[in-house]
């Protein structure tokens, strides 16, 4: 308990030496451009792949348990459309990101740690803790929300691929699906949700590679570790904004 | 001219440094030697201010650096140039950005004057047409001369050199000692160097400082460390078979 309270509190004081102005802000501009690269136009390509699949599955699976002739066959593309909206594109795309950015954020911070490269930066009168993690935060922030939307869309895609080239639903179904009953706040509540899953994901990792002791061992225990807390803090957040912000 | 005055440093409870009291001129390379373990690197570390102390006091000028808060310290961190063990350069930037960082941190000098610079950096270390490689296509004594080029890109008052030999060859070895004591003659810097290799004592020893356990033992030159009264010192110096052959034979 004394060895969490006090992660805790190293962690809230990480936060507010990374949230103080910064010395140079073209430099932070140019590294923030430079993060939106490497951890947000970097990640399309696993969103992509993985939605698809994803919604791909969820349109067989939903295909499968409503065989019964009661239910209207255009559930289906309902069923996808909000499985992607409110839970895959938003949770599911964090956690995979969790793995993906969470492991290189930990890893990167972490190995210019145990290389004296953030001394270097503490030797010259930098706030190593804003230049390295400040851009991170704010890149991720920025674009997980149009990770989440083009998981969206991509998954309702990969769901009507799927159901028409299986069989399972007629093409004018599925799009029916989509369109019935379409609620815009669910998109909302997605995009809230990913806000906080991307601040989570950069600052727990930013802070397990930061505080980073020792050598190549410890910077892959930190990395596994920003995986770890990262996603179950995903995890919990999901059920609290979940009721938030749908009860 | 930094000033040290009873300096302590413990990791959880157990004292790494007792007591160190020195002063490290400026325009001369002051020397911390010692073997490994003994506490240079922590007492380097604790000068510029990585480690917080427990206490002590340590002086830059007329400046107590160790109570000055994290933004106070800016200004003298900008006289500060640092030469780490494994170089510490960013290994995502090319030379030319290494060099040009602090430049670009904490200069408005246009682009132009900025590039003059760093060329004027890299030149003064003898590294020649590597503007545009990453550190993990250079040699390890290159790394160490453009490590030194940042270190001086803005002509800092103080240069702090932790271990500047580890992993050289001998003759690497002496034209990196050789151009951190020229620099510090030509900029009047105040330069200490942490080192437990012999011939770097002798090669650029102006002021040595001796640290044993955490514990200041001796403090002279590169002529009277071979003379000295000092056992844990003698011992120290005279480690190898060739430098005790040698103290025989002058005996």
């Amino acid at each position: 308990m004394f060895k969490f309270l006090t992660q805790l509190g190293s962690y809230f004081l990480l936060l507010k030496k990374v949230f103080s102005k910064p010395e140079k802000p073209s430099l932070y501009y140019k590294q923030t451009m430079r993060e939106f690269v490497s951890l947000g136009l970097n990640s399309i390509g696993i969103i992509a792949i993985i939605s698809f699949f994803m919604g791909a599955v969820i349109t067989l699976q939903t295909a499968y348990n409503t065989e019964n002739p009661i239910y209207p066959k255009y559930l289906i593309g309902l069923g996808c459309r909000d499985s992607m909206i409110l839970e895959f594109s938003s949770t599911v795309a964090a956690l995979i990101l969790a793995g993906k950015v969470g492991s290189s954020i930990a890893s990167e911070i972490g190995t210019m740690r145990v290389t004296e490269q953030i001394d270097a930066l503490e030797i010259m009168g930098v706030n190593s803790a804003s230049y390295l993690i400040l851009p991170k935060i704010i890149a991720t922030v920025i674009f997980n929300p149009f990770l989440t939307l083009l998981a969206i869309i991509i998954g309702i895609f990969g769901g009507w691929i799927a159901g028409t080239l299986s069989g399972v639903i007629t093409s004018e179904n599925f799009i029916y699906g989509i369109q019935y009953a379409f609620i815009p706040y669910y998109i909302t509540y997605s995009l809230i949700k990913t806000l906080f899953f991307a601040f989570i994901i950069s600052s727990v990792s930013a802070f397990q590679g930061y505080y980073v002791d020792g050598g190549s061992l410890e910077v892959g225990r930190a990395s596994t570790k920003a995986v770890v807390y990262s996603s179950v803090l995903i995890l919990m957040f999901n059920v609290i904004l979940t009721q938030l912000l749908l009860s | 001219m930094i000033n040290v005055k009873n300096l302590n440093k413990s990791f959880n409870g157990k004292k790494v440094l007792t007591d160190i009291s020195v002063t490290f001129d400026s325009g001369i390379t002051n020397l911390i030697i010692g073997k490994s373990g003994s506490g240079k690197t922590v007492l380097l570390k604790s000068i510029v201010g990585l480690h917080e102390i427990d206490s002590g006091e340590i002086w830059f000028e007329n400046t107590l650096f160790n109570k000055l808060a994290f933004k106070d310290r800016k200004e003298i961190r900008s006289e500060m140039g640092m030469l780490f063990q494994g170089s510490a350069l960013f290994d995502s930037l090319t030379v030319e950005q290494n060099v040009r960082f602090p430049l670009d941190m904490f200069t408005d000098k246009s682009n132009e004057e900025k590039d003059d610079r760093v060329n004027f950096c890299l030149n003064r270390v003898n590294i020649l047409n590597a503007n545009k490689l990453f550190p993990a296509e250079l040699s390890g004594g290159m790394k160490k001369r453009v490590a030194i080029a940042r270190a001086i890109a803005l002509n800092p008052k103080y240069l702090f050199c932790d271990e500047p030999n580890s992993g050289l060859d001998p003759i690497t070895a002496i034209l990196i000692d050789a151009l951190i004591k020229e620099l510090t003659e030509e900029y009047k810097m105040t330069t200490i160097v942490n080192t437990h290799d012999m011939n770097s004592v002798m090669e650029i020893g102006e002021k040595i400082v001796f640290i044993s356990d955490g514990e200041k033992c001796w403090e002279g030159n590169k002529n009277e460390i071979l003379n000295s009264d000092c056992e844990i010192l003698n011992h120290f110096v005279f480690a190898n078979s060739l430098a005790k052959q040698l103290k025989s034979t002058k005996k």
